[in-house]
Order: structure tokens, then C-alpha cells, then sequence
């Protein structure tokens, strides 16, 4: 083992554990919002797979997380799904749109790619509110006490619920790292970095690019329908053109490809507008003073400039 | 009333919109066509424009004629002026990266929509306009095998309604003017065809740059400030006239002016003639699903010409 690999083990698998302690020390509003974070972290963290290594930046991911959320939401409350069944439902549905969306839109490439995703999430969006009949629209529904109960736990008491919200991040972390360190991951960066090349080295860049697409919209999806089997809400919001910017912001504030920039841009984020929603009802205003400001400043993000000058083995 | 009444009044409604679209659509088609970066903050001037001509009218506080004309005047000079220094700002430290300038403008988006709620509030204020006047309209019918004309109950318009129309005719037409005739249009063709090539000839293509962002959120801004007195002025407006222009500029064809036009004439009359006979939503997602695939199967647009 290399001694770089040890660092991102030792750093990746302290990070981890520090997130596992810290829900024996926090007061409760802030162990909600830690597993709050977590679940929002791996919709980040899918995000980055496809923005961050492979160097497509999509702003429809909110349609990927949304068919977790409703796949799981709409299982339960139109066809009576289980819990498990429903939540793997969601995650089928994520994968299965990703996949159509990943063959039309691969199609195009740069600022083209950007504006169909775009359109792709907003008919999603639409699509949801035209069906109010059974999404309930803006106005959402509520998931049930009794639905919430998987592998005989009770997802909606705190210590459950944080507990499963941490699992799904070290599923996502688990997931990052592999795909990064695989021979896969390697392949995706260098498309990133020169897609052209890759393709004259003989590698089939549209098919990598294509379960690219599928692996960040099915983890999207994952954290889709864990958000609403812990919170305990499916809502047409977490469709909106907000929710594809917010992983886009949480990525480049944390560091678009590293392992850990989507926690980190995550958890800042959440609590600087956190913070700013009690002071003024125009907290989407820090949100676009970050976004101006990180472009201009600091398109590395907070890990990216630490990795360029510290830690150059950061994965 | 008959079918052929109500499809007369749903063309002129959407005659109205597709004016104002065409504006709106001409000044990111022109940014687009210019500088080679797409501004997702547009909708956003356009919603200052609504809303700096309601700010002034009530400043001027004269007649409502007195007031909306200086607002005419004045708001698009601002809100141009606003977007060449967010230009020399932002986007020039940038280097008109298109992808970072997107990520850019939707922060920007978020500052501008979000200070204009801090301001002027959450609520949708009334622009009153110039001259009203209702005109009732025509239709005719057979009468023992002879036409006659008579004026169906409720179709009818306003006159402000008829000068939206003949004034964004108006500006577009001057708009074309400019870029082909004057010598700001033939430095802006010169920097949108090679912009080395203009800058080795002494073209000051940063200014050129502010400039025509600049020019095109003063043409949303003053189709801002002829449709408030149509629909009210709030905080949220420019996400529809965004995601219109988008559609308008896809369709016809990026960055190509007449297309554009065009484009939005299709879109404006469809858009009032299916959202009359349909639901609006629905409308909307086969209209943004179209432009989806426009752009997966045909990117130059259905007007525009193959770029090589």
C-alpha cells in the first residue's frame, strides 16, 4: 500500500468516524441537521461522479433526486409499496431516467449539454405538477409514521434516522472512492481532461460518459429517496431548478473532483444559509454571492485549493 | 361566442406576447451571437426592468403618460448600464469561459432576484398605462347568403394592447438598423466573426463585449417596461421570460437575429392560441420538451443555417 493511499484512508475513514461520534455530543437540532447534511452530501457526492471526474456539468439533476423521492413517495402511496420495496423503486426510477436522459443528452456536449439537462428537469417538473391529482403539486404529501419503518426500525426517531442517513454517506463515500481509484474512474478523468485523447487511445468515450450518467443519477436517486423516507415529505420544490443548482453550488464550493468536497461544500452551505434564513427571507441571495464569488475567486473550491497547495495526494 | 371570434382574440393576445418575447429573445440572441455565452441572469433584467418602471412612475408621480414615458426612457438605460459593469466585473475576470460564465449568471440570477425581494418586497404592483381605450372588433357573418359584420360581445382590445405590438415592431426594426447599417453594428459582426482578428485591427473588443451585454439587457428591460402595465411587476417574473427567450433562441437558431424573430412570433401566437384551448402546463412541458430535442437532433435550430 502506497503511502498516499494510507493518508486518504486514514483522512476518508477519520472522517467517517468523526461523523459517527458526533451524534453522541451535538444537541438535537443540530444531530437533525448533521443527518440532514449527510443524505444531501450523497446527492452531492452523485453530482460530483458526473461533474467533478467526468467534466459534465448538468443543472437537471434535481430531475434524478426528484424520481428517487416521488419513485419511493408515489410506491408507497398509490401502489402500497413496503419500505424497502419502495425505496429500491426510487432508486430503479432514478437509474432507469438517468439512462434516457443520459442517451438524448450525451447527444449534445458543453453549453448544449447544460440547457437540455436543464429542460429535461423542468418538464419533470412540470410533468409533476400536471399530475397534482396524485403528486398533490407545490403542495406535497406526508409519508406516513407506519411507512417509515425499515428493517424494523423507525426511521423518524432521530437516532435511527441519523444512523441510516449515515450509512447512505459512507455508501456514497465507499462508492466515490472506489470509482476513483478503479480503472473506471481513471478513464473518466481522462475525458475530463481530454476527451479527444481518450478517444484516440481506443477508449468507447461515449459509452464510459453514458454509465457515467447512470451511476450520479441512481446515487441522486438513492439520496432522493432516503430524504423523503427520513424527512418524511415528497414535495414538487426538491424538483425545482433550485434543487440543480444547490449540488452544482455544494460541489464547487467543497471542491468539484474530490472525495470529500461534497460533504464539506454540503455542510458549509447548509449552515451559511441556515444561518442567513434567520436574518432575512432572501437567504437565496448568499447562495449567489458564493456562486459569483467562487467562480471568480476559487473554482477549486475549498478542497480543490487545499489539494493544490498541501495536499497533493487528495483524491 | 363563435369558434372564429375566439381564435381572433387568442392570436391577438398571443400577437402581444410574441411582441414582447421578441424583444426579450432578440437581446440574449444578441449576447449569444456576440460574445458566445449564454446569460441566465436575462430574465432577471427583465424583471428589474418591470420593476425600476414601477419604482419611477411613482417617483415622477405626474399623469400615468408623463410617468411611463420617462420610465421608457430611463429603466433600460439603467439596467443596461447595470449589466456592462456586472460584465466588466464578472464575466470579464472569467474570460467568458462559457461554462463559468452560466455558473456565474445564475449567481447572479440569485443576487438580483434576491436584493429586489429585500427592497421592493414580495408583492406584485400595478403599472397603470398610458392610454387605455377599448376597441371592440369586428366579425363578420353570412346573412341570407350576403357577409355583414357585427361585433361579437367581449372581443375586443385594448389600445395600449395595439401599441405594444407597433412598438416592438418598431425597435426590432431599429435594432436591425443598427446591426447592419451603423458602425457600432459592423464592429459588433466583426468581434462575433473572429475576435482575434478584430482585436489585431484595433477593435476595442472588451467594450464591444460590455457593450452589447449591456445592449442586451436594456432590450429586455424595455420589453419589461411595455408589458407592466399589462402584468404586474413582482420579484419572481423573469423565470418565464428566461425560459421563453431560451426556447425562442434554440428553435431559431443561436445567436441568428432574424431566426429569432422569427421564432418568437411562432412561439407568442402558439403559446396564446394552445394556452386558450389547453392547459398552460401542459404547454409548457411539450414546448420544453421540443426544445430538448431541437437541441439533441438539429443544435443549429430549425432557421438556422449549419455553422462549420
Amino acid at each position: 500500500m502506497s503511502g498516499d493511499m494510507r493518508k486518504s484512508l486514514l483522512l476518508h475513514g477519520g472522517v467517517l468516524v468523526a461523523l459517527f461520534t458526533l451524534q453522541f455530543v451535538l444537541p438535537a437540532y443540530h444531530h437533525g441537521n448533521l443527518a440532514r447534511i449527510m443524505v444531501l452530501a450523497s446527492y452531492a457526492a452523485g453530482y460530483n461522479l458526473l461533474f467533478g471526474y467526468t467534466g459534465l456539468l448538468s443543472l437537471g439533476h434535481a430531475l434524478f433526486f426528484a424520481a428517487g423521492l416521488y419513485g419511493m413517495g408515489l410506491a408507497m402511496s398509490q401502489f402500497g409499496a413496503g419500505t424497502g420495496l419502495a425505496l429500491g423503486g426510487g432508486v430503479f426510477l432514478g437509474a432507469l431516467i438517468g439512462g434516457l436522459v443520459a442517451v438524448l443528452a450525451l447527444r449534445t456536449e458543453g453549453v448544449a449539454f447544460m440547457i437540455v439537462t436543464l429542460m429535461f428537469a423542468q418538464a419533470g417538473y412540470l410533468t409533476i405538477l400536471y399530475f397534482g391529482a396524485y403528486t398533490r403539486g407545490d403542495e406535497g404529501f406526508v409519508i406516513a409514521q407506519a411507512d417509515r419503518v425499515f428493517l424494523g426500525q423507525d426511521l423518524s426517531d432521530p437516532r435511527n434516522r441519523y444512523f441510516f442517513a449515515f450509512t447512505i454517506c459512507c455508501v456514497s463515500f465507499v462508492m466515490c472512492l472506489s470509482v476513483v481509484k478503479s480503472q473506471f474512474g481513471k478513464v473518466l478523468v481522462a475525458i475530463r481532461e481530454n476527451e479527444e485523447r481518450a478517444r484516440m487511445l481506443g477508449y468507447d468515450v461515449a459509452k464510459y460518459k453514458l454509465v457515467a450518467v447512470v451511476l450520479s443519477a441512481t446515487l441522486s436517486a438513492l439520496s432522493g429517496a432516503a430524504y423523503g423516507l427520513l424527512f418524511g415529505y415528497v414535495g414538487a420544490s426538491f424538483a425545482s431548478v433550485q434543487y440543480s443548482i444547490f449540488p452544482l453550488l455544494w460541489v464547487l464550493l467543497g471542491g468539484a473532483g474530490t472525495v470529500l468536497g461534497p460533504l464539506v461544500g454540503t455542510a458549509f452551505m447548509f449552515y451559511l444559509i441556515d444561518l442567513s434564513s434567520g436574518l432575512t427571507t432572501a437567504y437565496m441571495l448568499i447562495a449567489g454571492v458564493v456562486l459569483v464569488c467562487l467562480t471568480l475567486f476559487a473554482p477549486q473550491g475549498l478542497l480543490g485549493e487545499l489539494r493544490r497547495r498541501f495536499w497533493r495526494w487528495l483524491p | 361566442m363563435d369558434f372564429g371570434p375566439y381564435l381572433m382574440l387568442a392570436t391577438l393576445e398571443g400577437a402581444v406576447t410574441a411582441a414582447v418575447l421578441a424583444l426579450t429573445a432578440s437581446g440574449l440572441a444578441l449576447v449569444f451571437g456576440v460574445m458566445r455565452v449564454v446569460n441566465v441572469a436575462h430574465g432577471e433584467f427583465f424583471m428589474l426592468g418591470s420593476v425600476l418602471a414601477w419604482w419611477v412612475t411613482q417617483m415622477v408621480g405626474d399623469t400615468a403618460a408623463v410617468g411611463f414615458a420617462v420610465a421608457l426612457i430611463v429603466v433600460p438605460v439603467l439596467v443596461g448600464v447595470l449589466a456592462a459593469v456586472t460584465d466588466m466585473t464578472v464575466l470579464k475576470r472569467i474570460d467568458y469561459d462559457p461554462e463559468r460564465t452560466i455558473v456565474a449568471t445564475i449567481g447572479i440570477l440569485y443576487i438580483l432576484q434576491q436584493v429586489t425581494l429585500m427592497t421592493y418586497g414580495p408583492d406584485a404592483r400595478p403599472v397603470s398605462p398610458p392610454f387605455n381605450t377599448r376597441i371592440a372588433l369586428p366579425w363578420f357573418e353570412f346573412v341570407d347568403g350576403k357577409i355583414g359584420l357585427y361585433w361579437p360581445w367581449g372581443l375586443s382590445i385594448t389600445s395600449y394592447k395595439l401599441a405594444v405590438i407597433g412598438a416592438a415592431g418598431v425597435i426590432l426594426i431599429a435594432l436591425w438598423l443598427v446591426m447592419t447599417r451603423s458602425k457600432l453594428g459592423l464592429l459588433m459582426r466583426a468581434t462575433e466573426q473572429d475576435r482575434d482578428m478584430a482585436l489585431a485591427f484595433g477593435i476595442p473588443v472588451e467594450r464591444i463585449y460590455a457593450m452589447v451585454f449591456g445592449l442586451g439587457a436594456a432590450m429586455a428591460a424595455l420589453a419589461a417596461v411595455l408589458i407592466v402595465p399589462i402584468q404586474q411587476a413582482h420579484y419572481l417574473m423573469g423565470a418565464d421570460p428566461l425560459l421563453l427567450s431560451f426556447i425562442v433562441v434554440i428553435i431559431g437558431g443561436l445567436g441568428s437575429f432574424p431566426g429569432t424573430v422569427l421564432a418568437a412570433l411562432l412561439i407568442g401566437l402558439s403559446d396564446g392560441i394552445i394556452s386558450v384551448f389547453f392547459s398552460p402546463t401542459l404547454a409548457k412541458i411539450l414546448a420544453t420538451l421540443v426544445v430538448a430535442m431541437v437541441l439533441v437532433f438539429r443544435p443549429q435550430g430549425l432557421f438556422g443555417a449549419k455553422r462549420t
